[in-house]
């Protein structure tokens, strides 16, 4: 019984483990398409390791827009900020009213206009969620090489 | 019944035959164990699972903030906040919880309706507290005298060499709903 039980465990091991060392390459060739993916050349179904997560700078110096038209990006860190129906953190620095004295940037009054046109007097609710196009930066290595380069009047 | 409160009166008032040092020594005894059970009853009303009796959903809003969740896992807990370090502040603070005792009998917080309909009141309430204070329970860790401001950022220090330092204003003015969801701050100085 013992020896039966012995050959099918060593068996199954030979069976399940054989496919995996011996033909990687051909593996990941039947089930990409041949196409390698920023991930590498791996089997689609492979787990890569995660990156460590990035890390926000406390602060940062201004960061310089790339395009027109650009939401600038945020240079300090937001952790613990309540941007929701009962609060707005960012614009306890950033609105018209507080920005002078907390020596912030103010809104662009493009914010207080509607979607109809009007303007308002004070943040239109659509422009209200100020995360949805401004956001902080981490030091990240772009994954993919561009040749974008910035307009003249931004250079 | 009125003739065994005589009796009992009778022996509370009459001199008894026990030593002078056996009835020092079962009073040290007895306020041992009466000052060590009190404080320690006190404490247990400091706990994390005490709050959480009444206020579980706030208690849990901490979870995602600094005084939960850092980097070199310190914490600071309910109490660390709420109540007084001082004894003596500690105990007058105490005493107007019992007021919230009877909240608790009348269900003033008890659906998530009734507490969110309340909660700007008590977030008032509470600014309120630790503006008379001074921000008290804050200093108790952040020492205002031991800040150094090349450590901090540079919005941290144009706000806590000017504003904090001269006194005008004190770390709740600031720094609200840096452990809780924030109620509706319409009219909330600093907000808006």
């Amino acid at each position: 019984m013992k020896k039966i039980l012995t050959a099918i465990f060593t068996a199954s091991v030979i069976a399940f483990s054989s496919p995996a060392v011996f033909s990687t390459e051909e593996v990941v060739l039947t089930h990409n398409g041949g196409v390698p993916s920023l991930r590498g050349l791996v089997e689609v179904s492979d787990v890569n390791k995660a990156e460590a997560l990035k890390k926000v700078p406390r602060e940062q110096h201004l960061i310089d827009r790339n395009y027109v038209q650009q939401p600038p990006l945020i240079p300090h860190s937001i952790r613990g900020y309540q941007v929701n129906l009962n609060a707005n953190k960012c614009l306890s620095c950033h609105s018209f009213k507080n920005a002078g004295a907390m020596g912030a940037t103010k809104v662009s009054v493009t914010h207080f206009i509607t979607r109809e046109g009007t303007t308002l007097s004070d943040v239109s609710p659509r422009r209200y969620f100020c995360l949805q196009c401004h956001v902080t930066q981490a030091d990240a290595k772009p994954l993919v090489d561009n040749t974008f380069t910035p307009v003249d009047s931004l250079r | 019944m009125l003739k065994l409160l005589k009796r009992l009166w009778v022996i509370m008032k009459s001199p008894s035959t026990a030593s002078f040092g056996f009835i020092l020594v079962i009073g040290f005894l007895g306020g041992i164990i009466f000052w060590g059970g009190f404080n320690t009853g006190m404490e247990a009303t400091n706990t994390e699972a005490f709050c959480s009796g009444c206020h579980a959903p706030i208690v849990k809003e901490i979870r995602e903030t600094i005084h939960y969740s850092n980097r070199s896992g310190v914490r600071a807990i309910c109490s660390d906040c709420h109540v007084p370090h001082k004894w003596t502040d500690k105990i007058v603070r105490k005493v107007q919880a019992s007021k919230e005792l009877f909240a608790f009998a009348m269900g003033t917080i008890d659906t998530d309706e009734k507490f969110k309909a309340r909660r700007a009141h008590l977030a008032n309430r509470e600014w309120q507290r630790m503006k008379e204070n001074n921000s008290q329970e804050c200093r108790n860790c952040h020492q205002f005298e031991y800040m150094d401001f090349s450590e901090q950022g540079k919005r941290s220090v144009s706000q806590h060499s000017t504003a904090l330092a001269s006194g005008d204003k004190t770390c709740v003015d600031c720094h609200k709903g840096i452990a809780h969801q924030l109620p509706d701050m319409k009219g909330i100085e600093g907000w808006q």
